[in-house]
């Protein structure tokens, strides 16, 4: 590709590069911020960026271990962080299954089926996916409310309700299967059909073996989307030890209880193992992305 | 001999399709058992929406599974029974509130208010001191001290204490011999809600007397009697409350105050109006609205540019390194956002954030970024931009992909310039697959919920405004502080909020199936 070369060419390669640099420095100043805040002493902001006290007392207390000072008082960890963390990746998981498992049944019939309203259910579900669930709370409480006086397992409280919560959700993702599944030659399922077949062992013993990469992608954007959900959980949930870290996070920046050092050392803990699945996942996840919705 | 064998296998397939259909008819009887019950408890408790709610998916989930031809309906019937029950349903149940008068004074339905009055007690008469004996075997006796009405009185023994859970009459007779050794308060405590059930009658000195606190039996009578149309009589006071069923209050028949608690009714376009007409809720609201759709849109101008900027300038073929850029770039993308907002709401912190001590130490000035409107927007916006510019980064690089190296080529070949190429090449190619994307972007960040409530929380308030109120509230944050955060926790104003909110999200949708022309 013979683009003309302009002389000036090297001098703004050069300064591109001086920009994406500069802009990279300001970008992730925040992030590089807070890694060295968590490893430095106490819970204010004192001094350089790299710390000159450096301390492990935020990374001990974010891991539950309660530290002893030189003067021998010892602090208990403020918030149960791994409890929070395991409340997030357990709940992650059980509605990324889920969600799972039901937009790929229903992406099977959306893509191989005919059947009356196709259409509308398809168009409806991209319409009413844009109205998120933070809108209707106030009816998600009660409902929740009403459903846990009659089965008190799910109710408001319950790491289930929250899970139940998420179900609704499934649109971007049966869209993102649906297209898969399309790109795939339905002549395979067509033959097991003729040989007797059910559409549903077609289904599970030919679609599903062809499809496992876009259901990896999808079950990893499901979890990120679970996993980083603040507002129906901060709405159903109410126990310090029930909370998700997306919940629970915020307690450390309360203006009553300001724990800037100890925030730091939690958040990096819980930050870090999402954005790493993110990064390995992020070049599949764009083409999902790209088909309609935004990261909440 | 091959003919039987083939036979054996079909009986054995057949008997296996026997078992299947039967563990599947079995599986539905427990779901539907399961189901009615759900319904049948949610009608009794008064709750005949949600009961409907369940009514309607049950039905149709046994239609599509037993009568329905087209198996397809099947596989779709648990997403799209998802999206009713925690979409389209909360919508509907949303904007019915509206129409309520729903909020923490207006909680319980009529019968649970009236039930409520009902369960009121006061002293009528006297109140005597108790003791309570563990007498063996399970049993337990009341002591009660009638003092000069009738001295020491021990009930009879009580087998079913613990376990006693409806109101239950026992006599009294005067004690022979005294008990000693009462049970400590602490086991009084535990017992107290079956202690609630006891109730104590003495024939002869006609007495009858209720656990009452923790140390006492009295006459306690009920507070309200219910008159037959409905009113409530205070035998303390003589009062009459009457039901006002437009007020959702019972109301003192003379002084025409309400009583709380009131209980939940329709009061018709009230709320809808008050957003409009009220002052103290219209201009807090018309600001917020104002502020959320600039937000909203200046979020996506700003994500653009330095996401369009950074796409072109990665798509240059003379960069090198594109990949560790490319990563690094999207790296804010890759946090969790709760993560991030959180670390922003410490860094602008005024008075510990590392922000201010930067500026602080560059310029000597440290700006209030939490307590002076305009400077709270700002951050909020410089925030909103660092978490958005990667999505829009993604986007455009995808398009840009797609454009003919040519077009470029031949713009150099007339000396064009970057910027020109931008303006006449890059913008029109792309701006058309964008366009229903940035509409997408500007619904969610309309609605960014996330952001608001763990930046700011809305603060700094609003002054003069009845409801909590920000300056940097979106008007979902609102809703949300109206209904939840707000000692009043007026839901039924919430509510109407919100669906204004569903009335401009509806309109991008649509606007956006039309820009997009799905193909289905």
């Amino acid at each position: 590709m013979a683009m003309v070369q302009a002389r000036s060419t090297k001098y703004r390669v050069w300064a591109s590069h001086v920009f994406l640099w500069l802009f990279l420095a300001l970008i992730l100043f925040p992030l590089l911020m807070v890694i060295s805040i968590s490893f430095r002493e106490g819970n204010f902001a004192t001094g350089s960026i790299i710390p000159e006290q450096f301390s492990l007392e935020h990374w001990q207390l974010a891991l539950g271990i309660p530290v002893e000072r030189p003067d021998g008082r010892i602090i208990q960890p403020p918030f149960p962080v791994l409890t929070w963390l395991w409340n997030s990746i357990k709940i992650a998981v059980i509605s990324s299954t889920l969600i799972l498992l039901l937009a790929t049944t229903s992406a099977y019939a959306f893509a191989r089926m005919r059947f009356g309203a196709k259409g509308a259910l398809l168009k409806g579900m991209l319409i009413f996916q844009m109205f998120p669930p933070v809108l209707s709370l106030i009816a998600i409480y009660a409902l929740f409310d009403q459903l846990g006086d009659v089965f008190p397992w799910l109710g408001i409280n319950t790491h289930a309700a929250v899970i139940a919560a998420s179900l609704g959700g499934m649109a971007l993702h049966i869209w993102t299967i649906k297209g898969y599944f399309e790109s795939i030659d339905s002549s395979l399922e067509e033959a097991a059909t003729m040989d007797g077949a059910t559409s549903w062992q077609a289904f599970w013993y030919i679609l599903l073996p062809l499809s496992v990469p876009i259901l990896v992608v999808v079950f990893i954007l499901a979890f990120i989307m679970n996993i980083t959900e603040y507002p129906v959980a901060s709405v159903l949930l109410m126990d310090l030890d029930k909370l998700t870290m997306a919940v629970g996070a915020q307690q450390y920046l309360s203006d009553q209880n300001y724990r800037w050092g100890d925030f730091a050392a939690a958040a990096v803990l819980s930050g870090i193992p999402i954005t790493v699945v993110f990064l390995l996942a992020q070049r599949w996840l764009v083409s999902g992305l790209t088909s309609g919705g935004v990261k909440g | 001999m091959q003919a039987s064998l083939a036979d054996q296998r079909n009986q054995g397939l057949a008997r296996s399709r026997l078992i299947k259909q039967r563990l599947t008819l079995a599986a539905w009887l427990v779901l539907d058992i399961l189901a009615l019950y759900l319904i049948i408890v949610l009608y009794a408790q008064n709750q005949q929406v949600f009961a409907l709610l369940a009514l309607v998916l049950v039905s149709i989930a046994n239609y599509i599974f037993w009568r329905a031809k087209n198996i397809a309906y099947r596989y779709i019937f648990p997403a799209i029974a998802g999206m009713l029950i925690f979409i389209i349903f909360p919508m509907i149940y949303t904007i019915g509130v509206g129409f309520t008068n729903f909020s923490a004074a207006n909680m319980l339905k009529k019968e649970q208010a009236t039930q409520f009055f009902l369960n009121q007690r006061f002293v009528a008469g006297e109140r005597y001191a108790f003791s309570l004996h563990d007498i063996g075997g399970g049993e337990f006796q009341v002591q009660i001290d009638l003092e000069e009405e009738g001295g020491l009185q021990l009930s009879e023994p009580i087998s079913d204490l613990t376990s006693l859970d409806e109101r239950t009459v026992f006599s009294l007779e005067p004690a022979i011999v005294p008990l000693v050794d009462p049970l400590p308060i602490r086991e009084i405590i535990n017992l107290r809600s079956n202690l609630n059930f006891v109730d104590l009658r003495s024939e002869e000195n006609e007495i009858r007397v209720r656990f009452f606190g923790l140390r006492e039996f009295a006459d306690v009578e009920p507070r309200y009697l219910l008159a037959e149309d409905g009113s409530l009589f205070n035998q303390q006071t003589g009062q009459t409350l009457v039901a006002n069923d437009e007020l959702g209050f019972f109301v003192d028949q003379e002084s025409l105050q309400p009583v709380t608690p009131g209980y939940r009714v329709f009061i018709g376009w009230d709320n809808y109006l008050k957003v409009l007409t009220d002052k103290r809720i219209r201009d807090p609201f018309l600001q917020i609205f104002a502020w959320t759709v600039s937000f909203a849109f200046l979020s996506v101008v700003f994500t653009l540019i330095v996401g369009l900027l950074l796409a072109n300038l990665l798509q240059w073929d003379q960069i090198k390194g594109k990949a560790v850029y490319r990563t690094l770039l999207i790296l804010p993308y890759a946090v969790p956002a709760f993560i991030s907002i959180l670390v922003f709401k410490g860094l602008f912190n005024q008075n510990f954030g590392e922000i201010n001590m930067i500026l602080n130490g560059l310029f000597g000035i440290q700006p209030n970024w939490m307590t002076d409107p305009a400077l709270a927007r700002t951050m909020i916006l410089i925030v909103n931009t660092w978490l958005g510019y990667p999505y829009i980064l993604l986007l455009c690089m995808g398009l840009l992909q797609s454009i003919n190296t040519d077009l470029y080529e031949a713009t150099a070949m007339d000396g064009a310039g970057p910027l020109a190429n931008l303006w006449h090449i890059t913008l029109p190619s792309i701006i058309k697959p964008l366009t229903p994307l940035l509409i997408a972007s500007f619904a969610f960040n309309f609605n960014n919920f996330v952001l608001i409530a763990l930046l700011t929380n809305g603060q700094p308030d609003i002054l003069g405004a009845t409801t909590p109120a920000g300056t940097t509230d979106l008007l979902v944050s609102y809703t949300y502080r109206i209904a939840f955060q707000d000692t009043g926790q007026n839901y039924a104003l919430g509510a109407a909020i919100a669906s204004f909110i569903f009335i401009v999200v509806a309109g991008l949708a649509l606007l956006n199936l039309k820009l997009t022309k799905v193909k289905v």
